[in-house]
């Protein structure tokens, strides 16, 4: 299993955690973001996501070589969902394991930060009477402005 | 010259494809493959302030030079996580 994948299939924390090698280390941070059944006064039916798949593999790998220059020593693990995902499911784990506890919950907070940044991955959100297409931020991973403001939150 | 366009979420609905090829003259840039996107879909336009672009899937500028048998992408705004 690698470090970073996309994947249709359900994803597994226990498997990242073993992957990051949760076992050899002191502290380990995850983050999993889960479907909720309402989204801007919508009642959400299920999320499809997109992917621009060979570029978001590269765009998690440099987050985490950012979150690794950031808080060395830290190891860190990113699985996102993508297709049809239903309420409830899991559409992003992230883990971060490192000798020392604080730098395991900025390096995993900056992670999801990163990626609503930088990661070509649009949700398209199946409401009750419609459906809508998710905008957020403008990807551009040389902007040091919102890199700083993901590491500023990462340290809050 | 030939070129692949990839387009995603918003924008390949406006477009009614995902991948379409196109034949260009060279030199080109993205913004001259943009440019010809707009003028067969101007609703398009809009998303120029507000998208990123890429080639051969790596993040790329709309000045980028563009070679025969590139892939370029067309990225509106991101909603992962």
């Amino acid at each position: 299993m690698p470090l970073v994948a996309l994947t249709a299939q359900p994803l597994d924390l226990q498997a990242l955690m073993a992957e990051v090698g949760a076992d050899r280390v002191g502290a380990i941070a995850a983050f999993a973001g889960l479907v909720r059944d309402h989204n801007q006064g919508h009642r959400v039916r299920f999320l499809e996501y997109e992917a621009y798949e060979p570029l978001a593999i590269r765009a998690l790998g440099r987050i985490l070589e950012e979150a690794g220059t950031a808080w060395p020593g830290t190891r860190l693990g990113v699985h996102h969902r993508t297709g049809r995902i239903e309420i409830g499911e899991t559409s992003i784990i992230i883990v971060a394991a490192s000798p020392h506890r604080a730098d395991a919950f900025a390096a995993c907070r900056y992670t999801i930060e990163r990626v609503k940044q930088i990661v070509p991955i649009w949700k398209h959100e199946h409401f009750d009477g419609g459906e809508v297409w998710l905008e957020g931020a403008t990807a551009n991973p040389d902007d040091e402005d919102a890199r700083q403001a993901a590491h500023r939150i990462a340290c809050a | 010259m030939r070129v692949t366009v990839r387009l995603f979420a918003r924008l390949r609905d406006l477009t009614g494809s995902g991948e379409l090829v196109r034949d260009v003259t060279a030199p080109a840039t993205v913004q001259a493959i943009w440019g010809a996107l707009v003028a067969e879909v101007p609703a398009l336009a809009q998303y120029e302030k507000t998208m990123s672009v890429a080639v051969n899937a790596e993040y790329s500028t709309m000045a980028a030079a563009v070679s025969d048998g590139d892939e370029v992408a067309f990225l509106p705004p991101v909603s992962g996580g």
